[in-house]
């Protein structure tokens, strides 16, 4: 998993509220072999007319947010299934971090696990945030998760509230592997032991 | 690798697990070192990319054993096409994956492929005392040899493949005995269904489930594996059975179980593999053999299970929740309730699964087979759990026996137990079927799934209807 410590870059304004996670990667996608790819097929419905061409419309699809980095949300973002798919397609497109009023639980407990950071921030903020957002490159937005602070173009800095575990996987880029990774020396030990006990296993 | 504390009597549970802890963190958490990891095409791509994406490797690939078996059709000429595309890719995938990572692999031209139970017991991977994981849920089947082994989602595939551990807490100790004889016409499949039916589909979870007793002892390895096989449809994480020298004779010179001096210690080992006199166990069941019938399914959950001389069930028969879900169980399975089980008219039978795959099922299903045909309209189907297991059918004449009473005698894989390959029910269709799960389009959308043994699907095959096989027994006599 990549770390996460502190970003610039252009967010997308996403309004929305109750973006579902069907909305995020659709079910026909959930066939595929891979975690990695599907950031082509990210809000699909939202950015492909059936027949596969641009909805110029979509804002991912505008040039000012085809680069963006965070988005900036609606609330309940992530609702519905638990697919892992979601967070697997946001990042393959280059999403880093989600800044909403709220997530889904599911969701929200998914970005970790995939190195991204969806911060939950009050309505003033997100929407403040949001103006941002509306500017592309103009009003880039920061996101430090050391300090544990949103700061707009303007210089105005929101703090936010992380599980303290949470936050040190992340910063870490620990997955649950990178963490039992920490442990290689006892595994190691384990195997040596194991070998002599039991030479057959 | 020693208990906390060696001289409280512990279960067959407990010893293997505290065999395998690497490391335990202050909440009781624990990091098990995993000795087999076993692998299908439907389960490992996201994992092995994963790895590919973090640049991992996977730590121990001679402990990791690939086969394909979900998606793989069943008949001649897959060696070299698979119609489905995203089946293919998935096959496909695997291959890559497994020749790129160097694992064990068996693919669908090695005449060992076949089921991954079926496969790791066959192959002398799984041992007794091991710890066996697999991304699938029927992976408890490798607890017939007192092995710790159970299912694990794409996530954890990942993990073990880069870490040989999995990151877990224990579960509760539960004892299902089994006492007595069997009648005759009963078998492993119906004490599996007969527990579930009495604990509920939810009776094991948080549990792992010790099956003792004389009838269990009395069992095969093959018997033994069905009864495992099911402790997941009973909720259990997983479901064992303390080693013997049945255990042994079969482990004995498979291609992979030690030899010489190994073997010698190995075997020792193994010997002190059963519950202390006196060990604790949270939730005990005990059924008399005497007591349990050849059973079948009558619904859409595998607890749905009822003698074959009983009758479908009322909705109104159950209570709270399951009254809503019998109704819908009855309906979708097309049944009228009081009518009896017998009258239940089949269009299929399907023999085969990690459930009733191996030579023993094949065996046992064409005693009754032989000399007898397909009741008109029916269609059967015999696939064998794994190359082997069909090549030595052929060896013994069942696959004649089979032919000869119009079954269809197919290459090894999962083929029916789930529509992921060609094999399927079509909408309405009802099948005998020896496999583990008859959940609404399990075997193909609309599909209806009666679960029995190998010999009661062997009598339906022959009547064309879900038969008493007592009733047959008695015929042949
Ligand atoms: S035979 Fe059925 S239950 Fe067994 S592994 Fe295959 S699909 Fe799963």
């Amino acid at each position: 998993m990549d770390k996460f410590t502190t970003i610039t870059g252009i967010a997308a304004p996403m309004p929305l509220v109750n973006i579902d996670t069907d909305m995020i990667i659709p079910k026909q996608f959930l066939k595929t072999i891979k975690r990695s790819g599907l950031g082509v097929n990210l809000f699909d419905e939202m950015r492909y007319t059936p027949d596969g061409k641009e909805i110029p419309d979509f804002v991912l699809n505008q040039p000012a947010w085809r680069e963006s980095q965070i988005i900036v949300a609606g609330d309940n973002f992530g609702c519905g299934s638990s697919r892992e798919h979601a967070p697997w397609a946001l990042l393959d497109f280059g999403i880093r971090s989600v800044i909403s009023t709220s997530f889904a639980d599911i969701f929200y407990n998914n970005c970790f696990k995939n190195g991204i950071l969806p911060i939950v921030l009050p309505q003033e903020a997100v929407d403040h945030l949001m103006d941002d957002a509306r500017k592309g490159a103009n009003a880039r937005i920061t996101v430090d998760l050391e300090n544990q602070t949103v700061t707009a173009a303007d210089g105005t800095a929101f703090a936010f509230e992380v599980d303290a575990f949470k936050k040190h996987c992340l910063l870490n880029g620990l997955d649950d592997i990178g963490l039992t990774m920490e442990k290689v020396s006892a595994i190691d030990a384990f195997e040596k032991q194991n070998a002599a006990a039991r030479p057959w296993a | 690798m020693t208990a906390p504390n060696p001289a409280a009597p512990r279960t067959l549970y407990d010893k293997i697990w505290d065999d395998h802890v690497v490391d335990t963190s202050d909440d009781g958490t624990c990091l098990l070192y995993i000795d087999r990891h076993l692998v299908h095409e439907v389960t490992s791509p996201q994992a092995f990319e994963g790895l590919r994406m973090s640049g991992r490797k996977v730590r121990a690939p001679e402990k990791t054993i690939a086969v394909p078996d979900h998606n793989v059709p069943t008949t001649e000429g897959r060696e070299t096409h698979i119609d489905n595309e995203e089946s293919r890719i998935q096959v496909n995938a695997l291959d890559k994956n497994a020749r790129e990572f160097g694992v064990v692999y068996y693919p669908v031209t090695d005449v060992r492929q076949g089921i991954v139970h079926i496969v790791g017991p066959e192959q002398g991977w799984t041992l007794p005392g091991m710890t066996v994981v697999c991304g699938d849920s029927h992976t408890a089947t490798h607890g017939a040899f007192g092995s710790l082994a159970h299912g694990i989602g794409t996530s954890e595939v990942e993990h073990v493949l880069a870490t040989q551990t999995l990151i877990q807490k224990k579960s509760k100790n539960m004892k299902v005995e089994i006492t007595g004889k069997l009648l005759p016409g009963v078998t492993a499949k119906d004490i599996t269904l007969a527990v579930i039916g009495e604990a509920g589909t939810a009776g094991g979870t948080g549990y792992v489930i010790e099956y003792c007793g004389e009838a269990i002892r009395d069992l095969s390895m093959e018997g033994r594996m069905t009864v495992c096989n099911m402790a997941i449809e009973g909720g259990a994480r997983a479901g064992l059975i303390a080693p013997d020298e049945k255990t042994f004779a079969y482990c004995m010179g498979r291609p992979h179980a030690p030899k010489g001096a190994k073997w010698e210690a190995a075997v020792a080992y193994w010997k002190t593999l059963f519950t202390d006199e006196g060990a604790h166990f949270d939730k005990v069941i005990t059924i008399k053999g005497e007591d349990i019938a050849p059973v079948v399914t009558w619904g859409t959950s595998p607890e749905d299970v009822l003698p074959i001389s009983a009758t479908v069930p009322f909705a109104t028969d159950f209570q709270g929740g399951k009254v809503e879900a019998a109704q819908r169980s009855i309906d979708y399975m097309g049944l009228t309730p009081g009518m009896k089980l017998t009258d239940v008219k089949v269009d299929a039978v399907f023999i085969g699964s990690c459930t009733n795959g191996r030579i023993e099922d094949l065996r046992a299903a064409a005693a009754i087979l032989k000399g007898k045909k397909l009741a008109p309209g029916v269609r059967g189907m015999v696939v064998p759990g794994s190359g082997l297991v069909r090549l030595q059918a052929e060896e013994e004449g069942l696959a004649q026996i089979f032919t000869d009473a119009g079954f269809e005698w197919r290459l090894a894989g999962c083929s029916m137990c789930l529509g992921m390959n060609p094999d399927q029910l079509a909408p309405g269709e009802r099948c005998a079927a020896t496999s583990n799960r008859n959940f609404e389009g399990r075997m193909g959308r609309g599909g209806r799934t009666h679960l029995m043994s190998p010999v009661m699907a062997a009598a339906a095959a022959i009547t064309g209807h879900l038969t008493d096989i007592r009733d047959i027994m008695a015929e042949t006599v």
